[in-house]
């Protein structure tokens, strides 16, 4: 479904991602763990065609997305919750939700079945997003990727500073979304929390593949976990 | 002498400087809000406005009206395809690149200025206002037989200078309607908040840039055809309405609309006021210092949020 097929990228002519190769099927979880720095978060932004690639392609669907400008990269369907939530400030619940919705044409009835998600949201809709709470606003930046039906769903950290009774409700949706045929990129720090959901763990060391094994063989043998992350 | 009737002639004379100026510096506001990049030629863009304006009058004629409404419409909008052109052809090749953007400003301020030099030529040139009936100021004493208006003898305005006041606050409220309550002013305001973000749900920020730039332009275009019956159209007459943008803007706090509007109020009243008492240069001596002032005591401007 999404496909990163030897993606060479950085920041100006720093290079971070070296020959990066990912594949993640539709209702699939695939983490991507690695230490601070490795290039997790550079790698989305590479997904979104927020950085231009020096070689390399990403594909989802069969469309090669990076040969897109930027902006028509999510009207293919990928849904970006980016590390830090960077909600649209000075925007309301709703107008935050509105700019999701109008990527690819979503309608009202998408948006009642977000708000079903997060309940939360829906008593907050004419609230400014910066004066949300951490755990509100990450939900709103989840319901606002969700707002356009993607095929593909790029999570950030997405519990960073949560409590866990609202890890635990992100961690339900992101469930759904899989039962749902929506391939997941999803990057956390983590670890426990993220092998009782991923279904293939992917290594990133220095912007460069490490392994990839299905996180049953982590669950049984947490060593390996140590030697990549590190503690 | 009465002090009271002069101080009203200056404030009107004043509040015409700052509906001018309230247009001018929200365009400017308004393209570093969105934009965050420093438009040097926006004082060019003022004077094009006025140029033009004389241009259509010249070419409309028949009464001043047909003339002045034909530029009021045809000005802004060469002036922001102009702007928009500039946009995609310059700012969007060096990529918005906040220091490279101001000498690339600068450039074009010097092309638009000396093509304008070579066409237009060094003459000040009037457009005829529309209407520009003269009303005598009001004034009112305590006489023996109470309270009673009176005209002091000499001082008076225009109709055509209190429809300027009025145009303003209209196109003001325009502007402020469609960031509230348009389709655009939401692209904009998400475009403004994180650009990157903006891109990542689908916001074709070029296209949103170069709009935003064009509006800036057209604001300060209409601002000047407003003013030119007033002051004449000249090549170098953009000059002060930057320098006097840049002042409100930086206390109204960057890419603050509603803090530009009250800054050039501010700065509008106060320069006609000390401009009619005392002289101009105090006045903007005085705006110069102040902007000083906020920007060591409260960088953020006045109204402005730290984090902006
Ligand atoms: N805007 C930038 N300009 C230059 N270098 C950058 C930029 N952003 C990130 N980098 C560098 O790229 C490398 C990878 O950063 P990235 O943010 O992808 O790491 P990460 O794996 O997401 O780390 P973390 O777990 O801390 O979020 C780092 O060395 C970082 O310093
Ligand atoms: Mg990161």
């Amino acid at each position: 479904m999404l496909e990163l097929d030897a993606v060479n990228a950085g920041y100006g002519r720093a290079q971070v991602l070296r020959d990066l190769s990912l594949k993640v099927e539709a209702g699939e979880i695939l983490c991507l763990l690695g230490r601070n720095g490795a290039g997790k978060t550079t790698t989305m932004q590479a997904i979104m065609g927020l950085l231009p690639l020096m070689s390399g392609r990403v594909v989802l669907d069969g469309t090669e997305v990076s040969r897109l400008p930027p902006h028509e990269v999510p009207r293919h369907g990928i849904g970006y919750i980016p590390q830090g939530r960077r909600l649209f400030s000075g925007l309301t619940v709703a107008q935050n939700l509105e700019i999701g919705l109008r990527v690819r044409g979503s309608g009202k009835d998408v948006l009642e079945e977000v708000l079903d998600l997060f309940p939360r949201l829906r008593e907050r809709m004419d609230q400014k997003a910066q004066t949300l709470s951490g755990g509100e606003q990450q939900m709103l930046a989840t319901a606002r990727a969700l707002c356009l039906r993607p095929k593909a769903l790029l999570l950030d950290e997405p519990t960073e500073g949560l409590q866990p009774s609202m890890i635990e409700a992100i961690r339900q949706v992101i469930v759904k979304m899989r039962a749902a045929g929506v391939a997941i990129l999803l990057v956390e720090q983590r670890v426990d929390a993220v092998l009782s959901v991923a279904d293939r763990v992917a290594f990133i060391e220095n912007g460069r593949n490490g392994d990839v094994m299905p996180a049953e063989a982590l669950r049984q043998d947490h060593s390996i976990v140590d030697r990549y992350v590190g503690v | 002498m009465e002090l009271g009737p002069y101080i009203l002639l200056a404030s009107l004379e004043g509040a015409v400087t700052a509906a001018v100026l309230a247009l001018t510096a929200v365009g400017l506001s308004l393209v570093f809000g969105v934009m965050r990049v420093v438009n040097i030629a926006h004082g060019e863009f003022f004077m094009l406005g006025a140029v033009i304006a004389w241009f259509v009058a010249q070419t409309v004629g028949g009464h001043p009206a047909l003339g002045f409404v034909a530029a009021l419409v045809i000005a802004p909008l060469v002036v922001g395809a102009i702007a928009a052109a500039a946009d995609m052809t310059i700012l969007k090749r060096i990529d918005y690149d906040p220091e490279r953007t101001i000498v690339a400003t600068i450039g074009l301020l010097y092309i638009i200025q000396q093509l304008t030099l070579m066409t237009y030529g060094p003459e000040a040139r009037p457009v005829e206002a529309p209407f520009n009936q003269r009303l005598a100021i009001p004034w009112f004493e305590w006489g023996e037989e109470g309270f009673e208006f009176y005209f002091p003898w000499g001082l008076s305005t225009t109709t055509y200078k209190l429809a300027v006041i009025g145009a303003a606050g209209v196109v003001l409220v325009g502007v402020w309607l469609m960031m509230a309550r348009t389709r655009i002013g939401l692209l904009m305001r998400a475009t403004q908040a994180d650009r990157d973000m903006a891109l990542a749900f689908g916001i074709p920020v070029e296209r949103v840039y170069a709009l935003v730039f064009g509006i800036g332009a057209a604001l300060a275009a209409l601002a000047a055809v407003l003013i030119v019956p007033i002051q004449q159209a000249h090549y170098l007459m953009g000059a002060d309405p930057l320098l006097l943008s840049f002042i409100v803007v930086i206390i109204g706090g960057l890419g603050s609309l509603p803090g530009t509007v009250v800054a050039a109020i501010f700065i509008g009243l106060s320069d006609g006021i000390i401009s009619v008492f005392f002289s101009p240069t105090l006045a903007k001596i005085l705006a110069t210092l102040l902007v000083g002032l906020v920007l060591v005591f409260r960088p953020q401007g006045l109204f402005g949020t730290r984090a902006a």
